[in-house]
């Protein structure tokens, strides 16, 4: 019976494979993040993998006809369908295989998905994939937090206030976007207990991103990965600054890094240090930093700021699992 | 050449229902990936699905999704790494899918989807109507429309032979009216696996199959430099489809014996003046009814419609031309259309307007919903479209049947 790829960890970034799959052709912005997650991703996974891309910016800034950057196989799905396309791929494979229509072999299968495609749209799908334990595939949230391929659009991973072609201040209303982010791997993670693997990531520490990538393709079963990704066209700031957005979204503790496997969860890198007891940056460091909260006021930072302390310091899994525990 | 005997031993006679008979045929055709979401009344095929699966019969990945689109999606992505599948729906469990209906042609993927015709709800209603399979009928499926739970069976193994030939590579939508087919039994000839594997060759994708040993890149942005192109193959493939249909009843009929025409079941026609037109189970109180017209001297007949995409232009003309008046019974609508007419009716028109005969067409819309089309409202139908004959009308006529004032 067809298992999985037994893909091996890296310990740093000189160990990361030199071969690329993902290379020319793709037309994303400078400073893209979304596309150094495609990259890494794939890098980590190897050749014997398909992915399967819903529609976003990955889809649509990334494979133009005629000048595809995949070298692997890969293929357009529509924008809530990251789960089914997993799914699907996984069981045709896993059917061909077993009737000896196709040589067996394990194939590695990954879904990405935008937070637009994922959040919002594809939640059920990606929920249904995530409970069917006889496949092997990975779903991969790339979360830029707005709908980035169509101008900008808040999206229910967008985070609280932030000015969007949605969501834009005004005279009258400065605040547009008063939902909270959804928190979508610990929901997951909550939700579909079988599932051996549910991780967060940011392209900003690569290896750490890579090794999870191998962590779920490796587990087998349904895996699910949530990245972080800045977007310097719609977070408005420059392009150079992706990577230190990312980090200072990890040090203010508004991202946390961590993963779940089998049942326990694991809080990575700085985030494990912030929950040890290393003082958190203020979130204002991460906020004055994109001009996507350029309207904010002081009042603004501070609400901003009690959600990310509430969340260190009153649930149950700091950053990870809400709610506390009622007193006594 | 299989002979009249031959075929006898390698076939059993069955009572089954039309949804029993299309599950019947995922397991003699192999089928290997099948998705199933509960709507009525399509999803009896999938009880029968499931059954056979639990008992050994049917060997396929089964997956009960979360929604019709999810459903869809999932074997139009099972079909593009090379795997032969089957789902299906009805009404708005159809309309929910509707995404993935659309994008399946443009991708050129052989999917094969029974749908149990039902109307759209709101209001409510389980009943029968043809408006869910036809909503797609611009989009590039071949629909195919079964009278009988025989037909189901074999249009199954049509379905497949021509979706997943190379020079067409569509999906095909087996349209069975809801309640009159999918749960109504009849009996009907079970073939044997060594019939249909002589039929149905196993699915190639070839060099379109998603693989890591062929890194192909499929569906990427082509826009407006493109697309165009890329409709216009896919329209070849519709007009190639045809010929497909053609060729494969004709393989059908000499390994298993029977079908008939592949376009029109054409009854008691042959000096007919007035004929009425339809699709699906609505042949029966037709037949009935153009029995005993007949008895009593009137030279009436009936015309079924079993492909609709590809519209068999050609034979429709044909055929009609050699009536005096003809009337079309939609057990459909389209509101705003010209004249108000159902979308049969239209099509028809459109189809005769290239014909010198310019025969009167009269519309019907009847039985919606799952109301019976009763053999007192095919009587009334004939009774209109003599009148048209006599009076020699343009045929600019549409009569809602059996509906309450």
């Amino acid at each position: 019976m067809t298992t999985t790829q037994q893909l091996t960890p890296l310990r740093g970034v000189k160990q990361s494979p030199l071969e690329e799959f993902f290379t020319s052709g793709h037309r994303t912005c400078q400073g893209c993040e979304s596309a150094l997650v495609m990259k890494l991703m794939i890098k980590a996974a190897g050749p014997r993998t398909i992915v399967l891309g819903s529609t976003g910016c990955m889809y649509v800034a990334n494979t133009t006809y005629y000048s595809t950057p995949w070298v692997v196989p890969w293929m357009h799905t529509q924008l809530g369908s990251s789960g089914s396309a997993a799914l699907g791929t996984a069981a045709g494979l896993k059917a061909l295989m077993r009737k000896a229509k196709m040589k067996d072999e394990p194939i590695n299968v990954i879904a990405f998905c935008g937070d637009g495609g994922g959040v919002d749209m594809g939640l059920s799908a990606i929920s249904a994939a995530l409970t069917h334990n006889d496949y092997n595939l990975l779903i991969l949230l790339y979360d830029n937090e707005s709908y980035a391929n169509t101008d900008i659009q808040v999206s229910g991973s967008s985070p609280w206030g932030a000015n969007s072609t949605f969501s834009p201040p005004g005279t009258v209303h400065r605040i547009m976007n008063k939902r909270w982010k959804k928190n979508m791997a610990g929901m997951l993670a909550a939700g579909h207990p079988q599932v051996r693997y549910i991780a967060t990531g940011c392209a900003s520490y690569a290896t750490d991103m890579m090794n999870k990538v191998r962590k779920a393709l490796s587990i087998g079963g349904p895996t699910f990965i949530h990245t972080f990704d800045p977007c310097p066209k719609g977070w408005d700031y420059d392009p150079m600054y992706s990577h230190e957005l990312g980090m200072l979204a990890v040090q203010t503790g508004i991202w946390v890094q961590y993963e779940v496997e089998d049942g326990k969860i694991t809080l990575n890198g700085p985030s494990r240090l912030l929950a040890r007891g290393r003082p958190r940056l203020p979130v204002e460091k991460y906020l004055e930093r994109q001009g996507r909260f350029a309207h904010f006021t002081k009042e603004d930072t501070a609400y901003f700021q009690q959600q990310v302390d509430d969340m260190w310091e009153r649930w149950w899994i700091p950053g990870v699992v809400p709610p506390g525990m009622a007193e006594e | 050449m299989t002979t009249s005997a031959d075929i006898q031993t390698l076939e059993t006679e069955e009572l089954i229902s039309g949804s029993e008979a299309i599950a019947r045929a995922c397991a003699l055709a192999d089928v290997d990936v099948i998705t199933a979401y509960p709507i009525r009344p399509y999803d009896t095929v999938m009880q029968f699905v499931s059954k056979l699966i639990a008992d050994g019969e049917l060997t396929c990945e089964y997956i009960v999704a979360e929604s019709e689109h999810s459903q869809f999606e999932i074997v139009k992505h099972a079909s593009a790494v090379g795997a032969r599948v089957f789902t299906g729906s009805s009404g708005v469990g159809w309309f929910y899918a509707f995404e993935a209906l659309a994008v399946t042609c443009g991708l050129r993927l052989p999917m094969v989807a029974m749908v149990g015709n039902r109307a759209l709800d709101d209001p409510g209603a389980f009943g029968c109507e043809h408006n869910d399979a036809l909503a797609v009928r611009d989009l590039g499926w071949m629909l195919n429309w079964a009278a009988t739970a025989q037909e189901c069976i074999d249009t199954a193994f049509l379905a497949w032979r021509v979706a997943e030939d190379p020079r067409v590579f569509l999906p095909v939508a087996i349209s069975t009216d809801g309640a009159f087919l999918t749960h109504s039994q009849q009996i009907v000839k079970v073939p044997d696996k060594s019939l249909v594997d002589r039929f149905l060759p196993p699915y190639d994708r070839g060099k379109f199959q998603l693989h890591p040993d062929n890194p192909i890149t499929i569906a990427p942005q082509v826009n407006e430099d493109w697309l165009m192109e890329i409709r216009r193959q896919t329209d070849a493939a519709m007009r190639r489809a045809r010929d497909v249909i053609i060729e494969a009843h004709e393989d059908f009929k000499s390994i298993f014996g029977r079908g008939g025409d592949p376009f029109l079941e054409e009854y008691m026609t042959d000096d007919a003046d007035v004929v009425l037109m339809g699709m699906g189970t609505l042949t029966l109180p037709l037949k009935v009814t153009v029995r005993r017209l007949r008895e009593r001297g009137h030279k009436v007949g009936f015309i079924r419609v079993k492909w609709f995409r590809p519209f068999p232009t050609p034979e429709i003309i044909e055929s009609l031309s050699r009536f005096k008046a003809v009337g079309v019974i939609d057990r459909d609508y389209s509101l705003g259309s010209p004249l108000h007419g159902g979308v049969l009716f239209n099509e028809v028109r459109s189809t005769m307007y290239s014909s010198d005969s310019r025969v009167p067409i009269i519309g019907f819309v009847a039985g919606l919903g799952g109301r019976e089309i009763t053999l007192r409202s095919t009587r009334e139908m004939f009774e209109i479209t003599e009148k048209a004959a006599e009076e020699g009308t343009k045929g600019q006529e549409i009569h809602w049947i059996g509906v309450r004032e």
